[in-house]
């Protein structure tokens, strides 16, 4: 009798401590373990913990490398370029995904059965094959069959692809800062101009065409800086010279090298399929019912799709393809798979190697990503928020 | 551009039938003979313009048999489903035509022209695929680097899984839930022990020689079981209303899902060692599968949280009101309903994990991925890269397109039952 007394006694508020106090305490227990346990085993490697190697001398070379870098430089510098191999490959990633796996979620409702039937054949195909699969058959296979930088494929005496990479020709600008503040200039002004353009709208009902105002002004003004600006564009053309007897190379423009084309070949084809299929539930999210009242009262097809259906469209597209944006940046690590120098293959495998650091260095790059992950969800609750239709 | 002398009236509908197909036909003549007999009927046209003579030929033929309600059932048929507008009859004959030109030598390469038979890459000639090379390898590309005379182990394990499985969804509802709870709980560590042997007179086999495609069923086979209960719990634990508990599952959801796991691998490889005393040695394929179960995990807990938010208040409300408690209402009440709704999701989950096994090369294990990359380097097979992917891309294809329409099936079937 006492006993059951007792358990009726146990207020809620020590029912709901206990559990929680029991999970800190594993917690802390498990980090105190790792802890003693990763010291005595760095002591027994003579190394200390800490950040201090950052700032050592890498002694390393990385292939490619978008600022100034070599082996003179330090490991934070190392760590830099392989960020931004990181960023860069899934930037080109992501342009591509994006056109891709619209156009192919749009022919996906094609009513040409030839074109939706493609269209579905390319998401299953791609979707279905391991990404690293692909990214090996892309560097291993297909791009490995391209010919010798002798034969190289000529695309009309300014660009060239062989086995080696492809060579396209590289911008020599003067006065370039004038060029960007132009462009700036450019978007600065559009805004206004749609602020303005929705008073008129709302006050009068007047509609002034702010698209062609903005495409005239977005070509319009950069290409007057060319005129009287002094911005000039020249191109440097990327030439065959010969270095001895048999071995060719080419000279000057930009090199691309095969492992970020193949890359960014595999991520964008595969992750094209998942944006697809976002495009086209996003599509069919809009009810039918929407469509036709925009049609009763009188819009043009080309008013339904830009102001009935693509707005509530993309509310459903954009967070899902978001989430697929995340997942591309996060597969581009499978670059360490054919070499390509991101942040996985210089820094938690170079520098790993050298240092044996693997704490730190394996710390940090999960930190990175993790940073990338979190401040897109950030974005994504607050776009989500700001999205969310505000009922009356 | 008005053309309206070239619509038919209804009066001449026959004649511009006819006008049209030929034009249509000529078409296809002439990508044809240009794309399989090297022959160009208009050759006398400047290099550019007789190019494009198929799909000129084809959109004036599309454009003059494009007759809006014409009587005749399957010319309204096509006209509605190929030929609904210019640009259409444009994709039309462009995903034709590509069609025409590009399937059969991709089948000749396939099929016609590759080479089967032989053992060695010499007896590749022909100029197409060389599949002797994945017959000489098939054995290896299955079981990885396992001895040769030990390989029925492997196969006995698979057979069992398979009969017992198959075995489940025919005995009588009473017995199926002793094997459901054997599958899942007794028959992973008969089949590992099986595998792995050092008892029972079976050789010890280390797990550095597994590999293949029977290594890819084993990881995604356990991580699946393991993964399965801890994201559950993690699931729960991120809905609890006690903060320590629900911030710890929150913190560790989003920490895995943070990281690619090409990174978590590296972290089971080099990072997880310094954190255990000195002197303990982990299996590399244990460490792996930890790995991987706490990654998808997370990816699971994700997917349960969206049944268990799915369901209405009234179910915990109605459960809470029969006087259950917390793990009774969850088990009894909840858990059945949510794990119901959502699994399309684990599908796709699981889906996902077969598809990142391959990423176990980072730690040195091979599965087929792993052991085509091997086989290719292979000095007797140089060059074979082209046939080794290909052969692993179908074999993955084949597997990841049965589970994904398996999937949208099971989707199916639930929406209509709800």
């Amino acid at each position: 009798m006492n006993f059951k007394n007792l358990k009726l006694n146990l207020s809620n508020k020590n029912k709901d401590l206990i559990p929680q106090i029991l999970t800190v305490a594993f917690l802390i227990l498990v980090v105190i373990y790792f802890t003693i346990n990763a010291q005595s085993n760095m002591g027994n490697r003579g190394i200390s913990f800490g950040f201090g190697f950052l700032s050592q001398e890498s002694s390393f070379d990385i292939t490619f490398s978008l600022i100034d870098y070599d082996g003179s430089h330090t490991y934070a510098r190392a760590f830099l370029v392989g960020l931004l191999n990181t960023i860069l490959v899934s930037a080109i990633g992501i342009f591509f995904a994006t056109i891709l796996g619209v156009t192919i979620g749009i022919a996906r409702l094609s009513q040409n059965y030839l074109v939706a039937k493609s269209a579905e054949w390319y998401v299953e195909i791609f979707r279905n094959i391991p990404l690293i699969l692909q990214i090996f058959f892309w560097y291993f296979a297909a791009l490995r069959a391209l010919p010798l930088t002798v034969d190289s494929i000529n695309f009309y005496d300014i660009s060239f692809l062989n086995v080696k990479g492809w060579y396209v020709p590289k911008f020599v600008w003067t006065n370039f800062s004038i060029f960007i503040y132009s462009i700036i200039f450019a978007f600065v002004l559009i805004y206004f101009l749609a602020k303005y353009a929705q008073n008129q709208r709302d006050k009068y009902g007047k509609q002034i065409p702010t698209l062609y105002i903005s495409i005239l002004l977005i070509i319009g003004l950069p290409f007057l800086t060319f005129l009287i600006g002094g911005v000039s564009l020249t191109f440097e053309i990327p030439e065959l010279t010969q270095l001895s007897k048999t071995v060719y190379v080419y000279r000057g423009g930009v090199s691309i090298i095969p492992e970020l084309i193949s890359l960014a070949l595999a991520l964008s084809m595969y992750t094209a399929t998942f944006i697809a299929e976002n495009v086209r539930a996003g599509i069919l999210g809009v009810s039918k019912g929407q469509k036709e009242a925009a049609a009763s009262i009188g819009l043009t097809k080309g008013q339904i799709l830009k102001l009935v259906v693509m707005p509530q469209a993309l509310r459903i597209i954009i967070p899902p393809t978001t989430n697929q944006y995340l997942n591309l940046t996060k597969n581009s690590s499978l670059a360490a798979a054919i070499a390509y120098p991101d942040i996985v293959l210089v820094f938690a495998g170079t520098a790993l190697m050298q240092t044996g650091r693997a704490i730190e260095i394996i710390s940090i790059t999960m930190l990175t990503y993790l940073s990338l992950s979190l401040s897109i969800s950030v974005f994504m609750n607050w776009y989500n928020k700001k999205m969310a239709i505000k009922e009356k | 551009m008005n053309l309206s002398i070239l619509k038919s009236d209804k009066k001449n509908l026959n004649s511009f039938i006819v006008a049209g197909s030929v034009l249509i036909f000529i078409g296809f003549i002439d990508i044809i003979l240009s794309s399989f007999f090297s022959t160009n009927i208009t050759a006398f046209l400047p290099n550019k313009i007789s190019y494009l003579t198929p799909l000129l030929f084809g959109l004036f033929g599309l454009y003059l048999i494009r007759i809006e309600f014409s009587g005749n059932k399957l010319l309204d048929k096509v006209n509605t489903n190929f030929n609904s507008s210019n640009f259409n009859a444009f994709l039309t004959l462009l995903v034709i035509f590509s069609l025409i030109k590009y399937i059969p030598p991709l089948l000749n390469w396939f099929v016609f022209d590759a080479n089967f038979a032989g053992n060695t890459k010499e007896d590749c000639t022909s100029g197409g695929a060389c599949w002797v090379f994945v017959k000489v390898w098939l054995n290896r590309f299955v079981y990885g680097l396992y001895p040769d005379n030990e390989q029925w182990r492997i196969n006995t394990a698979f057979l069992t899984l398979f009969l017992l499985v198959g075995a489940s969804f025919f005995v009588p509802q009473k017995f199926k839930k002793y094997i459901i709870i054997f599958l899942l709980f007794v028959y992973p560590i008969i089949g590992l022990k099986l595998i792995s042997g050092g008892d029972f007179g079976l050789k010890y086999v280390e797990t550095g020689a597994w590999g293949g495609l029977s290594l890819t069923f084993i990881v995604s086979a356990f991580a699946l079981i393991l993964c399965f209960p801890i994201g559950t719990i993690l699931a729960l634990g991120r809905r609890s209303k006690l903060p320590a508990i629900r911030y710890t599952s929150i913190g560790f959801i989003e920490l895995w899902r943070g990281v690619p796991l090409i990174t978590v691998l590296f972290m089971s490889a080099v990072m997880f060692p310094m954190f255990l005393p000195d002197g303990t040695y982990v299996d590399k394929l244990i460490r792996v599968l930890i790995a991987i179960t706490l990654f998808e995990a997370a990816y699971m807990a994700e997917v349960v949280r969206g049944g268990l938010q799915a369901l209405p208040k009234g179910q915990y409300e109605a459960a809470k009101s029969l006087g259950m408690g917390y793990w009774k209402m969850h088990f009894l009440i909840i858990l059945p309903q949510a794990l119901k709704l959502v699994i399309p999701g684990i599908a796709n989950t699981f889906l996902a994990l077969v598809k990142d096994t391959p990423l176990i090369f980072v730690v040195g294990l091979l599965e087929l991925a792993g052991m085509v990359n091997l086989a290719k380097t292979n000095p007797k097979w140089l060059g074979m890269a082209m046939e080794g992917y290909v052969f692993a891309g179908l074999v993955f294809w084949v597997i990841c397109y049965v589970m994904s329409r398996y999937s949208q099936n099971l989707e199916k079937k639930l929406k209509t039952e709800r």
